[in-house]
């Protein structure tokens, strides 16, 4: 029984003792840090609270709903998402929308301008451009969230981990991370390609590797002042295990600027992947990349500038629709991180 | 002062180690035989010439002696031969760097230059057009490609006005005039980005520092507001921003590897390129491992740069 009650408050995060009813419900109302779980959602329905009421309020709804709903509200974010939505859609539905196979080679149209056949030109081999952009925006999708849920997955334990244990776990984690985040994710990916070969993996990972020290960081950032809190404390002292302390209570409370991040982290996982498909070292042809595309329209430069000016105006949309979400996402999960991602 | 130098080289002690053994482990991951990675590609090899190479370069040995042995040449700046024309690597990786470092500064300082005064601009005639603009340069800025900036400006400057040279690099000590119109357009797009996110962060750092009572009572005690603007509140808006300058260091060497390639600059970035289409690893690892040091220094010194603009650092931790 006693054991039950001891329970209940760890997991309502030190909220039910009557004692300590009233500082806690203080503490919430400061930081907009609630116990378990309710981290994301608190915060959530914290900006609703702040919101002038309309009448009736409206139904509860599921916090991802919720979310985007805000998100819809903000002008540049409402765009942000309408373009993800487009390229997405267009990614996803390629070989279903695609007028015409992207290594088709039209001999009569060699870099010709937009028309009819091709709408938005085609190369020296007289392959359609829209059709390869079409294919790229996959490859781009792909590495964006493979890089950044491979960074994601490594980072967010490893942060957790040296908020947990502290001490020498954290000091030796922590200089690992200064270690890694000395390289750049374009220096880190050419010393892969260099002793693998450009792939879409080895893009991927390189990408993801640069990716994990944020994540870590901010997780422990985070998540050091949560360790310090009461509900964690009467985890601990209820004897609940290591790993249900660190996922169930510390780890929903860090997770929003995780998501910030790694909305911001995709559109730069884009401009790398460009990058490295630009010189030559990235995911190699025939297989159409943004970035292999710019590379191949160079020497072309002069000949039909529409070949370079195309992809790049499809990640300069990528890029900038990521980061219109991403600061929407951040002013509104938490104002404060302003100042910690950019 | 001195104090808070020696711890802090003290704690990057380890983390140069980690970042050597980091670049040593690159080597391990390339799949095969080593001793034909040193050998590079098209020689065809039979097992007691590979075994001679393994003996030569300690491959036999365990992984920890192989960094020690590896790690002691390095510091003695010998990175080995390349395979490209046998000669050491280090000879060529020296002259190239400079290449480097001199668009990089060059990149840096157009960077500073210009993002600095605009943030400050775009924080105190906040909501004016020239925030607007700003913002506009500071958005797009980190969204767009840079080499792909790079692109447009040859296509612009290049090709249709012809007013730049768009490939190549001119010493600057040869020809100091024709040096610098080279550097222009590479410079350029290398530091868009920096700079937008330069702007950004003097932009955000002034607008917090402008919201501080002691500005208030400054101008209160009629103080004049060139006074308030420039020796009140910049010196605090600084900080943050000395910070984000000296971030800059990875982004602008990460780079130069894809604006050397474009416009064709003799630097370590072209270097690292070339030497992976030709399989010479050890200039691949070599250049790397030059551009993590610098950037690993690079952090030190703005850590320094930090404390010694303020000293709640020093004391702090």
């Amino acid at each position: 029984m006693a054991r039950n009650v001891a329970g209940n408050v760890a997991r309502n995060g030190a909220g039910n003792v009557r004692r300590n009813s009233n500082r806690a419900r203080r503490d919430r109302r400061e930081t907009g840090y609630a116990g378990r779980g309710a981290g994301l959602l608190a915060r959530i329905r914290g900006i609703r609270r702040d919101t002038p009421a309309s009448g009736r309020a409206a139904p509860p709804s599921h916090p991802t709903v919720e979310l985007l709903r805000k998100l819809a509200s903000v002008p540049q974010a409402l765009a942000g998402l309408v373009v993800l939505a487009v390229i997405t859609a267009a990614a996803v539905l390629s070989p279903w929308i695609v007028p015409v196979d992207a290594e088709e080679m039209d001999f009569d149209n060699l870099l010709s301008g937009p028309s009819a056949a091709h709408w938005l030109g085609s190369d020296q081999m007289g392959r359609d451009t829209l059709a390869r952009l079409i294919v790229g925006a996959r490859i781009a999708l792909l590495v964006s969230l493979g890089a950044v849920g491979l960074g994601v997955l490594l980072g967010v334990p490893l942060g957790l981990l040296s908020v947990y244990f502290r001490g020498r776990v954290d000091d030796v984690l922590m200089r690992l991370m200064d270690a890694v985040v000395v390289f750049p994710s374009l220096l880190i990916a050419v010393g892969l390609a260099a002793a693998l070969g450009g792939s879409l993996r080895t893009v991927i990972i390189a990408i993801g590797i640069a990716n994990v020290p944020w994540m870590a960081r901010i997780i422990r950032s985070q998540g050091l002042s949560i360790r310090e809190r009461d509900f964690v404390k009467a985890a601990e002292s209820i004897g609940l295990g290591h790993g249900r302390i660190i996922l169930r209570h510390i780890l929903p409370n860090c997770i929003a600027p995780v998501i910030v991040q790694s909305t911001l982290s995709m559109g730069y996982a884009v401009l790398t992947e460009a990058a490295l498909g630009f010189v030559g070292v990235g995911i190699q042809p025939p297989t159409p990349t943004w970035g292999n595309m710019l590379q191949q329209a160079f020497p072309m430069l002069e000949q039909q500038p529409l070949l370079s000016i195309v992809p790049g105006v499809a990640i300069f949309l990528l890029v900038l629709s990521f980061n219109c979400v991403g600061d929407a996402l951040r002013d509104l999960l938490d104002p404060r991180l302003r100042g910690v991602i950019h | 002062m001195r104090s808070y130098l020696a711890r802090r080289l003290l704690q990057a002690a380890p983390v140069l180690l980690l970042v050597t053994f980091l670049v040593f482990a690159l080597m391990l991951a390339i799949p095969g035989d080593p001793a034909r990675a040193f050998i590079g590609p098209g020689e065809a090899l039979d097992e007691e010439q590979l075994q001679l190479i393994r003996e030569r370069h300690h491959l036999d040995e365990p992984v920890i002696v192989q960094y020690l042995i590896w790690l002691g040449n390095v510091v003695q700046g010998d990175f080995g031969r390349s395979t490209q024309n046998m000669r050491p690597v280090a000879e060529e990786l020296g002259g190239r760097a400079l290449v480097t470092l001199q668009f990089g500064l060059a990149a840096w300082i157009l960077a500073v230059l210009i993002g600095v005064p605009a943030g400050i601009a775009s924080a105190v005639y906040r909501g004016k057009p020239i925030d607007y603009a700003a913002t506009v340069v500071s958005i797009g800025g980190v969204a767009i490609p840079n080499f792909w900036l790079g692109i447009m400006a040859i296509l612009l400057f290049g090709v249709g006005l012809g007013w730049l040279p768009s490939q190549g690099y001119v010493r600057l000590f040869d020809d100091p005039l024709q040096s610098l119109r080279h550097m222009i357009l590479p410079a350029f797009a290398l530091g868009v980005t920096s700079c937008a996110l330069i702007m950004r962060q003097s932009r955000s750092a002034m607008l917090e520092v402008l919201a501080q009572d002691y500005l208030r009572t400054s101008r209160a005690r009629g103080a004049r507001e060139r006074t308030v603007i420039w020796s009140h509140a910049l010196r605090n808006a600084l900080l943050p921003v000395v910070t984000i300058l000296g971030l800059q260091t990875g982004r602008i060497f990460a780079g130069a590897i894809v604006i050397e390639t474009l416009f064709g600059i003799p630097g370590t970035g072209q270097y690292i390129v070339q030497a992976i289409f030709a399989r010479d690893f050890l200039v691949v690892q070599a250049a790397v491992l030059l551009m993590a040091v610098a950037v690993l220094a690079a952090n030190l010194i703005t850590d320094v740069a930090c404390a010694w603009l303020d000293p709640r650092i020093k004391f702090g931790g």
